[in-house]
């Protein structure tokens, strides 16, 4: 079974009669990407400055490691990394300066924090950069640079705040590359993000939070399976079908299964009981059918997120550029 | 081991950042000119330069200090760079330190140009420099926890210089450099003595012209108890209002 890493219990954060964060519960397992999923205003970034020693719980209970770290978070911050969704490095000092700043806040020595800030550099394609002053870089660059100094001390856990919110595409891809490498080699990772896709692409198991209440934790397959109502097989088939050449038999020997024409030779079937791949690919062999394609249908996270919350994508999406304006 | 490389590297980049700046090396000569220019056309006698020194010296500390702090810590937390530090180990109090101490060696620096400008116009004779010494580094550090306590109150750098001359202007007017505590209206006078500048500007007196009317040890402690209240309350007020 593998080691919780980080524990809340019963988290809350009240502003005045207000709940931003509303009693949580979840736990973050060693060395898995853990994505905190929802809209603006859901509490997502009050709870990792919780987290992270910015702003204290109203009541609840933090344990990093199997250690209760509620009351002095400050203890806990030598094996932690953060990276907040606007970057918060030094316009002043160039990357490389920055970098090793930010090691020596960890107690690193010279030679070890300037061997490690020229890795990183290396390391984020920021090499060239790493000379010129932080104000001169991109949107991604400095995103790149702010992840570079999250990490600068080796922290077992990485905090990210919306990694990709506002780069180009490009950036974006690097950055969850370099994310999935470094979760790779040992680090836990907990981001919070509004991006349906980067949680699917990075994210071992996803929390969804809205109005600071976790209302679904699980894996991305298990989040699936457990919204799907009906499993769906879909088949593609060789040259022209007509649902009447086996529609008749069909109904005879799979009673409980729908069978819906999607368009010319593409049919789906559809049951609420599991589906088994082999009664149907001998039922169709026996009426000449040829099978070219068979796919299992499963719902987007997006339309499991839908289901679940009630918010469209489009709505976080316009609410997170608009709370960028 | 972690909190001296952190607390070290912390102050190395304050220095190398706002107080080795160019436009800050200039402020801290200029404006300690200015105020010597101001009153040394006005002086008729070297006697008078004397006079007006330790004025000039606890004036120069107070402005360089609670302008400089005030304005880096506004505008670190304005950039959310100060975040960083609140996110790293250090503790907060060696933090605070570290922020704070680039600032009492830019108020001491500050205290001696009055001094190295009066030299072209006076003999420096029969003062006593090691209450000298003390005296600034005193002013320096209670100036420098008022800049402090004043940068933690505000969100805004012009809300800090403003806030800052909320407190510097009456206590220049007050602490008796200028005009002498027994000449002030009676009703102001219990005031010039909650002023901390008072203290430090009668140890200048004291050390420089002799004619500071507080014992040693009373200047001393009220600056000490200053410093410790205002770093204390400056300390609560970051844990209360930035760690939310």
């Amino acid at each position: 079974m593998q080691q919780n890493i980080i524990k809340v219990q019963n988290l809350a954060k009240k502003f005045g009669e207000f709940f931003a964060v509303d009693h949580l519960n979840f736990s973050v397992m060693k060395n898995e990407i853990f994505g905190f999923l929802g809209p603006n205003g859901a509490g997502k970034t009050t709870t990792i400055n919780m987290l992270t020693g910015l702003a204290r719980p109203t009541s609840g209970r933090i344990f990093i490691n199997g250690m209760d770290y509620t009351a002095n978070i400050k203890k806990a911050q030598e094996i932690i990394g953060v990276v907040p969704e606007e970057s918060n490095l030094y316009d002043e000092m160039d990357g490389f300066e920055n970098l090793c700043f930010c090691a020596s806040l960890y107690g690193i020595k010279k030679t070890e924090r300037e061997h490690r800030a020229r890795n990183r550099l290396q390391q984020f394609n920021l090499t060239e950069a790493g000379n010129k002053p932080y104000k001169s870089y991109s949107k991604g660059m400095k995103r790149k640079l702010t992840i570079a100094a999250g990490i600068i001390h080796q922290p077992n856990i990485l905090f990210l705040d919306e990694p990709t919110t506002g780069i180009d595409i490009a950036s974006a891809r690097q950055i969850r590359s370099l994310l999935k490498s470094l979760n790779e080699t040992g680090t836990t990772i907990f981001m919070t993000t509004h991006y349906i896709e980067e949680a699917e692409r990075l994210c071992h198991r996803i929390a969804f939070i809205v109005k600071g209440q976790i209302i679904k934790t699980g894996t991305i397959q298990g989040l699936m399976e457990d919204t799907q109502k009906e499993k769906i097989i879909q088949f593609s088939f060789d040259g022209v079908v007509q649902a009447n050449q086996f529609e008749k038999d069909f109904r005879r020997y799979f009673s409980r299964c729908f069978l819906t024409h999607i368009r010319d030779s593409v049919f789906q079937v559809r049951s609420a009981m599991s589906l088994d791949l082999m009664p149907f690919l001998s039922f169709f062999d026996s009426h000449n059918i040829k099978v070219m394609e068979a796919k299992i249908i499963k719902p987007s996270l997006e339309e499991v997120f839908v289901n679940i919350t009630g918010i469209e994508r489009d709505v976080m999406k316009k609410e997170k550029e608009g709370g960028k304006k | 081991m972690i909190t001296s490389i952190a607390f070290w590297n912390i102050l190395r980049k304050d220095m190398r950042n706002y107080y080795l700046k160019p436009p800050n090396i200039s402020w801290g000569i200029i404006f300690p000119f200015a105020w010597m220019m101001m009153f040394f056309l006005k002086s008729q006698t070297p006697v008078d330069v004397r006079a007006v020194l330790p004025g000039v010296m606890a004036m120069s500390v107070l402005f360089g200090t609670t302008s400089m702090l005030a304005v880096t810590i506004t505008f670190e937390r304005r950039s959310r760079s100060f975040d960083r530090l609140l996110l790293s180990p250090i503790s907060l109090t060696w933090l605070m330190l570290a922020k704070t101490l680039g600032a009492i060696l830019f108020g001491i620096v500050n205290a001696f140009i009055p001094v190295l400008m009066a030299l072209f116009f006076i003999k420096l004779l029969n003062i006593d420099w090691a209450i000298v010494f003390l005296s600034v580094i005193f002013i320096a550090i209670t100036s420098t926890f008022l800049g402090l306590f004043i940068a933690v109150s505000v969100s805004e750098v012009f809300e800090a210089q403003t806030f800052s001359n909320f407190f510097r202007f009456p206590m220049v007017f007050l602490c008796g450099l200028f005009v002498p505590i027994s000449q002030l209206p009676v009703f102001l006078r219990p005031l010039s003595y909650v002023v901390p500048l008072t203290y430090g500007a009668d140890l200048l007196k004291t050390a420089i012209n002799q004619n500071g009317h507080i014992a040693l040890e009373i200047s001393l402690s009220v600056l000490l108890l200053y410093s410790i209240i205002l770093f204390l309350v400056s300390k609560r007020n970051i844990q209360h209002k930035w760690i939310y």
